[in-house]
């Protein structure tokens, strides 16, 4: 903890509480690989600034003793380990977070691994991070996890990187060897756009240039690590932000009361201030704004507080209330960074949610224009992103939002993707701007609606839906409730797997995103004639339970009946009226549902 | 550049917001949130906050606390009188179990003890009622397992933790969506370390149970842990009598299982003083950490919380 404020414990408590309840707060990642020596640096940041305990000091050294890598001498790099299985694997898998304090700041310090398949780890931590520490041996120079890590942070918009050139005491603390890192990664970072690069010859292990400037590096005469991040103003110029406050709950404890609790993402708001409501686009003023129980005049970016206006307009969760004469873009189509975070791979055109600042939508990514590979910074073509991918691509949302690019606002730029069955989060993204059709675009209003489409037909619309493995039998039973139903004098039509194939979808093969993209027509296509008020029967494998949840949820509750032709596989192959399986069995019909393709039953 | 720093604000109040802005979003995505009210001054601090985010409205869920029967009694007076000042519903849990097998840390020992009084009754409160998101005043700093949980973290129907199976949390975002039977486990005060937490209480004047201040009362030394003898189902060895000190508590829990430290603190900003200036590590008076290194996390992976 902070030297001069350390004797103000012992002499004047009421001063060290108050110089320390108005520190700041600078939150920070470390990038690099366990062999850079950042687990070292951390610990030793912890223990530099007093905050490892004697007994924790005393379990250390006998970690060291048992399991150290420094030949007996203190491992800090043991203070960090967390989940048990990690530690015997010797490597961190996870993001971790660390606190430390000097008498200036508190910092938060986002712990994450170097290793290629944890770029999921690294978006995540440098997602709320102000500043970046890369991490580079000074025997290895700038490599390609470097620049991997350089690149992330330059996506993530981290202005600020602090390199840390470490483990000088093994090139002799060579001026030479620092120079030579420092231009290599300037011209790096100039290429990807970091603006404000610090590079700091240390050895965490011996403590170099952590507190103050080591006698080992006369040479060099920038500051030393702990008073650089002690000091640097990682802020723009207040006020240059446009207000922004997505609404997270509306208070309405009362009559008397009707208030709007979020947090300010961007900017600031004082009492009186002319605010829009996005994405209805209404405006009124600033009438109240409330923290706990103080009122105040304003609040500012960070702030979390309860806003009241001055016109009763129509405001609920997932509002954005925004600055009125800079008020973000709405739109619902837009080009997007894609980080996929997920074992299941990204499947084009699947209905996911999306996430962005308290609203949650509907979305569908399209196939990416491209994928990004980190180590070279090359597009590559790609159909589909896996899990540690980046990739560009145009993402659809249900309904439209109110955003502003992710290079101007973190919070209204940024979005997570969910599984809709799974409810795991799948990956993140990074809103540019929006495409031009989602604003050309709008919905025609149909004057026949579905009432006198089903007054005429004398009956309502429905789709049923028989899903079921190849040769269940979905399409005979479907044949037979059609023949049935048109018998009755109820308007029919029936759409069958295979005979769509031929024609609207004779583009489409059998791998998953194909299969995704097959139905989603296939569903659009019942919804055109459910709207012309016809019974549609579907007669499809339909083998996903995503794709169904979907189709079902464009059609009118209660207007969607699915069928599971529940034929066990063993009986189906048996039949094998097509010859499919045989085919499938023998290897020359791959990705065949039942067989290397999985059917999820509903 | 859209950095999440903020030029006006202190690290207190950005923590603050942080963990107002994470209960908000917690009980906006949730159907029957509840709060964990343990009445140590790490749920002090959560309460308070819990408070500040949804005023002038009370807190829209209950209070929680899954008795042991084996607290201090001061602080079963201190949790009954925040939960009428705050307006909230305070829902008590006992675990029947444990009450029909007189369960106790003297005879069954810590562990039996914390696990059927605790971990278990947590269980079942949460499953009485049928909870789907409980708050928890847990800070990433208090153990090293901890500092790698999300701030919301899932669990499954039998109340599992995956550490495998984490959401990653980017930005402001929280993905709180669970299934049926599934639950959310919320800690609004992860980012916060046990200076941030007594210099909050300092500086917002949350009221604290007495506990934790210095005074005179009667103790008994056993294995170098002074134990305060709080009532009289306190077994005494023999030629064992208790004798007045001065002392004040670090943790609270179950009076039995708690050391107490000889302190002539009786004001808070001298607690403070006091415990910045000790070094020691916090939990090291809780002694259900000591049984095996990495035992949080097992006891996590069971439903601890």
């Amino acid at each position: 903890m902070a030297h001069t404020t350390d004797a103000l414990l012992e002499s004047d408590i009421e001063a060290y509480l108050t110089a320390h309840e108005n520190k700041s707060l600078l939150r920070f990642i470390t990038c690099g690989s366990v062999d850079d020596g950042k687990s070292t640096l951390i610990g030793r940041l912890l223990y530099e600034t007093k905050l490892v305990f004697e007994d924790q000091l005393a379990a250390l050294h006998v970690d060291s003793r048992k399991v150290g890598t420094q030949g007996g001498d203190l491992d800090f790099a043991l203070l960090l380990d967390g989940l048990e299985a990690e530690r015997e694997q010797g490597i961190t898998i996870d993001v971790a977070y660390r606190y430390f304090s000097t008498e200036k700041r508190k910092f938060i310090v986002a712990d994450t691994p170097g290793h290629e398949q944890y770029t999921r780890n690294m978006v995540t931590g440098a997602s709320t991070a102000d500043l970046a520490v890369v991490m580079i041996d000074a025997r290895k120079g700038v490599l390609t996890q470097t620049r991997r890590h350089s690149y992330l942070v330059a996506l993530l918009g981290i202005g600020h990187v602090v390199v840390a050139v470490n483990k000088l005491d093994l090139v002799h603390y060579s001026q030479e060897v620092f120079d030579r890192i420092e231009a290599d990664y300037r011209a790096f970072a100039e290429q990807i756009g970091i603006a404000n690069v610090v590079c700091i010859p240390m050895s965490a292990l011996k403590g170099d240039n952590l507190l103050e400037r080591s006698a080992n590096t006369p040479w060099y005469s920038g500051p030393s690590l702990i008073p650089y991040l002690e000091t640097v103003e990682v802020d723009g110029p207040a006020g240059e932000r446009p207000f922004r406050f997505p609404v997270q709950w509306v208070n309405r404890p009362d009559l008397n009361f009707r208030g709007f609790s979020g947090t300010v993402v961007g900017g600031d708001v004082s009492l009186g201030d002319k605010v829009r409501v996005l994405p209805g686009g209404q405006t009124t003023n600033v009438s109240r704004i409330v923290l706990g129980e103080t009122e105040l005049d304003s609040a500012i970016e960070g702030q979390a507080v309860t806003i009241c206006l001055a016109d009763e307009i129509d405001v609920s969760r997932g509002d954005v209330l925004a600055a009125a004469d800079r008020p973000p873009e709405v739109a619902d189509q837009f080009e997007a960074h894609i980080i996929w975070m997920h074992e299941h791979k990204m499947v084009p055109r699947r209905r996911y949610l999306v996430k962005i600042g308290t609203r949650t939508v509907g979305a569908t990514i399209d196939t990416p224009k491209y994928r990004v590979n980190v180590n070279t910074l090359d597009h590559i073509a790609a159909k589909s992103l896996e899990l540690n991918e980046i990739g560009v691509a145009n993402i659809t949302f249900d309904r439209p939002v109110a955003f502003d690019p992710y290079d101007e606002n973190r919070d209204t730029g940024g979005f997570i993707i969910i599984d809709r069955l799974t409810n795991a989060t799948l990956g993140a993204g990074l809103l540019h701007f929006a495409l031009r059709r989602s604003q050309n675009v709008h919905w025609q209003s149909l004057e026949v609606d579905a009432q006198a489409h089903a007054r005429l037909k004398g009956h309502g619309p429905a789709v049923l839906w028989f899903t079921g493995l190849s040769g269940a039998g979905k399409s005979t039973i479907a044949n037979l409730v059609e023949k049935r139903l048109h018998g009755d004098g109820v308007h029919t039509t029936l759409l069958d797997g295979d005979n769509v194939r031929h024609g609207l979808n004779k583009d489409l093969g059998f791998t998953e995103q194909d299969r995704v993209e097959n139905i989603r027509r296939v569903a659009e296509v019942s919804k055109l004639m459910f709207d012309a008020g016809l019974v549609v029967a579907v007669s499809f494998i339909s083998p996903f339970r995503s794709e169904r949840q979907m189709a079902r949820s464009i059609i009118p509750e209660g207007r969607f009946c699915e069928v599971f032709v529940d034929t066990p596989l063993a009986v189906a192959e048996e039949r094998d009226v097509k010859g499919l399986y045989r085919k499938a069995r023998a290897g020359r019909l791959p990705n065949f549902t039942g067989i290397d393709s999985p059917y999820e039953a509903p | 550049m859209g950095t999440t720093m903020t030029d006006g604000l202190s690290h207190l109040e950005r923590l603050e917001a942080e963990s107002i802005h994470i209960i908000r979003e917690a009980v906006a995505e949730s159907e029957r949130p509840v709060m964990l009210y343990s009445v140590g001054k790490d749920s002090g601090v959560m309460l308070h906050l819990a408070r500040k985010a949804f005023a002038p409205s009370p807190p829209p869920f209950p209070l929680l606390h899954v008795d042991t029967t084996f607290k201090f009694s001061d602080m079963y007076a201190f949790r009954d009188r925040m939960a009428t000042e705050s307006g909230m519903e305070l829902l008590i849990w006992r675990n029947p179990e444990a009450e029909r097998l007189g369960i106790n840390p003297f005879e069954h020992g810590s562990s039996v003890h914390t696990d059927m009084w605790k971990t278990e009754g947590l269980k079942q409160a949460l499953d009485n009622w049928g909870f789907d998101c409980a708050f928890g005043g847990a800070r990433r700093d208090e153990e090293k397992s901890r500092a790698k949980e999300r701030i919301f973290s899932i669990r499954s129907a039998q109340h599992r933790w995956d550490p495998k199976q984490q959401r990653p949390e980017l930005w402001r975002l929280y993905n709180a969506r669970k299934a049926p039977g599934e639950s959310v486990r919320v800690f609004p005060i992860s980012n916060w370390t046990e200076l941030d937490v007594w210099l909050y209480i300092h500086r917002e004047n949350i009221p604290m149970v007495p506990l934790y201040l210095a005074a005179p009362r009667p103790v008994v030394e056993r294995d170098g842990t002074l134990l305060m003898v709080d009532d009289d189902r306190f077994p005494l060895l023999d030629g064992e009598v208790p004798e007045m000190r001065s002392v004040r508590f670090r943790t609270l829990g179950c009076y039995p299982l708690t050391g107490a430290v000889e302190s002539t603190a009786d004001t808070l900003t001298e607690v403070i003083q006091e415990t910045l200036l000790t070094a020691t590590s916090e939990r090291q008076g809780r002694t259900i950490d000591h049984d095996a290194s990495g035992s949080m996390e097992k006891k996590k992976q069971e439903g601890y919380f």
